[in-house]
């Protein structure tokens, strides 16, 4: 039974639906990735998962538990993480402070968890009496996933995490991800770059105007002609 | 020619430095409120000075009290003990008026200029309850040793002809003001609540989204707001003597130094009183004295030497607000962008 | 215009209202009361038109009513010779140079191309020593000028001319002023406007009380020139002698209240012109663009509209309306007193007006001007009456009773506050609510 799942979700934003029956899980330990056109209802159906859309059909799932009525900070408390695309960093704290904030849900001592923050994104460590404000795109989005990854979190939900940055740092990015997926934790990832981000994924769904279109395993997907030609530029 | 530059310093310390530093610190806290209600709650607090005016009303009333039951602090101001119920009674206030009016518009999402125009119906209101209370007209309630150092006693102790005068209330103004504002930085740097609500009033939708409780931030940024609106309302009437209607007065120099300092930043609160006070008194002072003093001879010029009649003191905080709000808007420490 | 029933039920009951005040007090208070009540309307107008048209909210409105009140004298009062002997010409003159720095500066900050610290010191510099210009040119004219009588004159005086003229320049000062504000302000968010406003119109208010040799300051400026006739000479005058023994009542009294009708006859005339000048505006292809910038700024923005413009455009309009009302103001008082502008009582009470009567919609703001300004002056005795009925238990003379009595006028300002604050929460639309076209 997977993981996380987001099963049959139909929904949207005021009266139009812009999901229809759209399913989307990750398992612990693996990355799923999320691609489609622009449009396509990617960062929706993420959002269904978290929370901050309400659905008028489907169920959300975790470990069994439906969730499908939490808000999304009782999701957090549950042991999701989410990154946001944008402002997803508080831009006049430092970056230790950023952590902090992060594991505000936590009364325990948060050290341990915060020196293995730094030690997957070392540049964090250097600069945590900066404020993230001042920092770099790529490393503001370290920042951002560290600040997730403060609560321990069981799941981690990421939307377009690579946008706006440059190749290497979404290599650096990408390197990151799957270590963490090593730890155990169940990676769900929304991403425009799907080539790069496929190579990655041990899942793949590929979306068009909220249905699944495909769904396979990243590598199959890549191999398959019809989604290169259609999403991956041949 | 020593003698001359020492006196020129101590007429500038006496009529410019000293009152600069407390009306300085008077108006940094209630910049201090004004800018904490805008970082948190993200509007602009017309009511604030009314809130100061209601603090000090208090702290008078209890100060009458122990008064009149013979308790003194001695050289210092009796209204020192009544402070703190002065404090407690206005974050009451703060936090029912919040509770029964503004929570209503935070559930409604309404946009900001709603909630200014709802802090006008409040000014009214408390215009008129802090009239009816204890009535218009001019209170005393100062007591204790008048002066830390006299005029006169500093003229014997240095020699000079011009006197520097230090009175208690400005030496009271100017540590308390020092005490506070540690603390509260204190309060936002070093706790996890304090940075909760810096967090919150960086980023909203995050902060909720990393568990941080709104109403939480909101009641401590009340608790906050009300007891530095009392602690500067008397501090102020301690100072210039309590009379309601000025506070409505104060309302403009008190956000012209929130905005000049870059509002929804404490230490912009903090540096633009300093800004705003100063340039009042210096664009406002005669010149004329000192300038006799630091130029040779018998020459001293015609008129007072004055850049703007005093009677303009306000028009100076306002033109500097204008003049920020032209060149950089988010003020000098950069706060909330418009 | 929206003559439904419950509008004129509400406008009738005004009037009930004021025949109330009239019979219990006295007619000569009722006819006062009214007079006020439509300059208050006019004021509310002119609020209502940046408000409702642009939601722009403007704190300012004590110093266009300031200006319209400089107008008054600046038109009516007939010039002081020796004044302008004595300093006049270099007083222009004083001015003309403070508005040539104004100008040279905004022009050297926009058009130079240097870098900006260059620009900022240069512009500094202008100002500085353009300043320095003025003062040197103004000072000794301004004192001799306010040397001359400064017990009767002390000032420059005005054209002379009749004081209802007055009411359309007091209309093109403060359109003036706006403009200049305008293009300062407008492009800040709502707060920033209404604290912009607000210390605007201080200045203007400290300006007007400082230069004596305008204004004549805190002495202020009495006996204006009336455009009704005065009671004295009506006295004179057999009809009014018939009429007033027909009705039954003194000549003096009489006399009284046929000025008073006069003035409201004038102003009548004046707001039914403006609100449907208005009307006319509101309804026209302009006024339906105004309010779709006003729902959907950035939308608006978006489809090519120049907002700030248009915004300029109210802003100015609805000032100068403003103006007319000061003017109208003290044209009714026949004296001009700086030091009776406060902001309580014009900026916020002004707001009050606005909101209660309907933000939005011109009826209701002339509807709450005549509502709130009724209330705000009968609260008095009612505030009286009513501490005289709490009171009526306690001993003659306990502090208490005393303290409430004295106190009692104060309760109109928490009244004003509840009103206001009940308005926003529970019927923020207000009594006449726009009308969703």
């Amino acid at each position: 039974m997977t993981y996380l799942a987001g099963e049959g979700m139909c929904g949207g934003y005021g009266g139009v639906d812009i999901l229809h029956q759209c399913s989307i899980g990750v398992d612990k330990g693996e990355v799923a990735v999320v691609v489609g056109p622009n449009g396509a209802g990617k960062s929706t159906a993420m959002k269904a998962v978290f929370g901050m859309l309400e659905l008028r059909e489907g169920q959300v799932t975790m470990d069994g538990q439906d969730i499908s009525h939490l808000k999304p900070e009782q999701r957090v408390q549950l042991g999701m993480g989410f990154v946001p695309q944008s402002a997803n960093v508080f831009t006049s704290m430092t970056v230790e402070e950023n952590l902090e904030m992060g594991a505000f849900i936590r009364r325990d001592d948060i050290s341990e968890t915060m020196s293995g923050v730094y030690e997957l994104f070392p540049v964090l460590r250097e600069k945590r009496r900066q404020l993230a404000g001042e920092l770099s795109g790529g490393q503001r989005q370290q920042v951002a996933v560290g600040r997730a990854l403060m609560t321990q979190p069981k799941v981690l939900m990421l939307d377009e995490p690579t946008a706006g940055v440059s190749p290497m740092v979404m290599d650096e990015l990408f390197d990151r991800i799957i270590e963490i997926a090593r730890t155990g934790i169940a990676i769900l990832m929304v991403e425009q770059n799907a080539r790069q981000a496929l190579s990655i994924a041990d899942r793949g769904y590929v979306l068009v105007q909220g249905r699944n279109r495909y769904t396979d395993t990243g590598t199959a997907l890549l191999a398959n002609i019809e989604v290169r030609k259609a999403f991956l530029g041949g | 020619m020593l003698i001359d530059l020492l006196n020129a310093l101590a007429l500038i310390g006496n009529f410019v430095v000293v009152p600069g530093i407390a009306y300085g610190s008077q108006l940094a806290l209630g910049a201090l409120g004004v800018t904490m209600v805008y970082a948190v709650l993200r509007f602009s607090n017309f009511a604030h000075g009314e809130t100061m005016s209601f603090g000090a009303m208090v702290t008078i009333l209890v100060t009458w009290a122990l008064q009149a039951h013979g308790f003194g602090l001695g050289p210092l101001p009796t209204a020192l003990l009544a402070l703190p119920v002065g404090m407690i009674v206005t974050i009451g206030l703060c936090l029912g008026t919040d509770r029964l009016i503004y929570r209503y518009y935070r559930e409604k999402k309404a946009v900001p200029v709603t909630y200014l125009i709802v802090s006008v119906g409040v000014l009214f209101f408390l215009s008129g309850l802090i009239r009816f209370i204890i009535g218009p007209k001019d209170q005393v309630f100062a007591d204790g040793e008048r002066f830390i150092m006299k005029a006169r006693a500093f003229k014997e102790m240095t020699g000079l002809d011009q006197g520097l005068a230090i009175k208690t209330s400005q030496g009271i103004t100017v540590i308390t003001a020092v005490v506070i504002v540690a603390l509260l930085f204190w309060f936002l740097n070093r706790t996890r609540t304090g940075k909760s609500m810096r967090a919150y009033s960086d980023n909203e939708d995050l902060a909720l989204l990393s568990g941080i409780n709104p109403e939480r931030v909101v009641m401590i940024t009340w608790i906050i707001t009300g007891a530095l609106a009392a602690i500067a309302g008397t501090l102020y009437g301690l100072d210039k003597g309590y009379k309601p209607f000025t506070y409505l007065g104060l309302v403009l120099p008190i956000f012209a130094s929130a905005i000049v300092g870059g509002v929804g930043n404490p230490l912009g609160a903090i540096a633009g009183g300093f800004v705003i006070a100063f340039s009042e008194l210096l664009v406002t002072f005669a010149y004329k004295r000192v300038v006799g003093y630091l130029t040779p001879g018998d020459w001293v010029p015609d008129g007072l030497v004055q850049l703007l009649s005093t009677d303009y003191k306000l028009a100076v905080s306002f033109f500097i607000l204008v003049i920020v709000l032209l060149i950089k808007p988010t003020g000098i420490f950069s706060g909330k962008t418009l | 215009m929206n003559w439904s029933l419950k509008n004129v039920l509400l406008f009738a009951g005004m009037g009930v209202l004021l025949i109330l005040v009239g019979t219990m007090q006295s007619w000569n208070v009722a006819l006062a009361i009214l007079n006020m009540c439509l300059i208050s309307a006019v004021m509310a107008l002119g609020v209502n038109i940046q408000w409702g048209y642009a939601g722009l909210f403007n704190a300012g409105v004590m110093g266009f009513t300031a200006l319209g009140g400089l107008a008054a004298i600046v038109i009516s009062v007939a010039p002081v010779p020796a004044a302008w002997d004595a300093g006049g010409a270099r007083a222009i003159l004083g001015l003309l140079a403070g508005l040539a720095t104004i100008a040279g500066g905004i022009w050297l900050w926009k058009k130079l191309r240097v870098s900006k610290t260059a620009r900022i010191w240069l512009t500094a510099l202008l100002a500085v020593s353009g300043y320095g210009l003025m003062r040197l040119i103004l000072d000794p004219a301004v004192d001799a000028i306010e040397a001359v009588e400064p017990a009767l004159t002390g000032f420059l005086g005005g054209f002379g001319l009749p004081i209802m003229f007055s009411w359309i320049v007091g209309g093109l000062f403060a359109a003036i002023v706006a403009w200049a504000i305008g293009k300062v302000a407008l492009g800040l968010r709502s707060d920033y406007l209404a604290i912009a406003t607000l210390g605007i119109s201080e200045i203007i208010i400290y300006f007007l009380k400082n230069e004596d040799w305008l204004t004549r300051g805190v002495k202020n400026v009495n006996g204006l020139p009336r455009p009704v006739p005065y009671e004295i000479d009506l006295q004179g005058a057999l009809w009014l002698h018939d009429l007033a023994a027909w009705v039954g009542i003194p000549v003096v009294e009489a006399s009284s209240l046929i000025v008073k009708l006069n003035y409201a006859a004038l102003f009548l005339v004046v707001l039914v012109a403006i609100f449907w000048l208005s009307e006319r505006a509101l309804k026209s292809p302009w006024g339906r663009m105004m309010r779709a910038i006003r729902d959907n700024e950035i939308a608006a923005g978006a489809m090519g509209k120049n907002v700030t413009g248009r915004h300029l455009q109210v802003f100015v309009l609805g000032s100068a309306v403003i103006g007319i009302a000061g003017a109208m103001l003290a044209t009714l008082d026949g004296q001009f007193t700086p030091a009776s502008y406060q902001p309580l009582r014009f900026t916020f009470l002004v707001w009050v007006m606005v909101i209660v009567g309907g933000s939005g919609n011109n009826l209701g703001s002339i509807l709450g001007g005549f509502v709130i300004w009724f209330f705000w002056i009968e609260a008095e005795p009612i505030g009286l009456a009513l501490m005289n009925f709490v009171t009526s238990g306690m001993a003659l003379d306990s502090p208490l009773r005393l303290h409430l009595l004295e106190n009692a006028a104060h309760t109109r300002l928490m009244t004003m506050g509840l009103v206001l604050l009940l308005v926003l929460r529970f019927s923020p639309r207000g009594l006449i609510p726009e009308v969703k076209r």
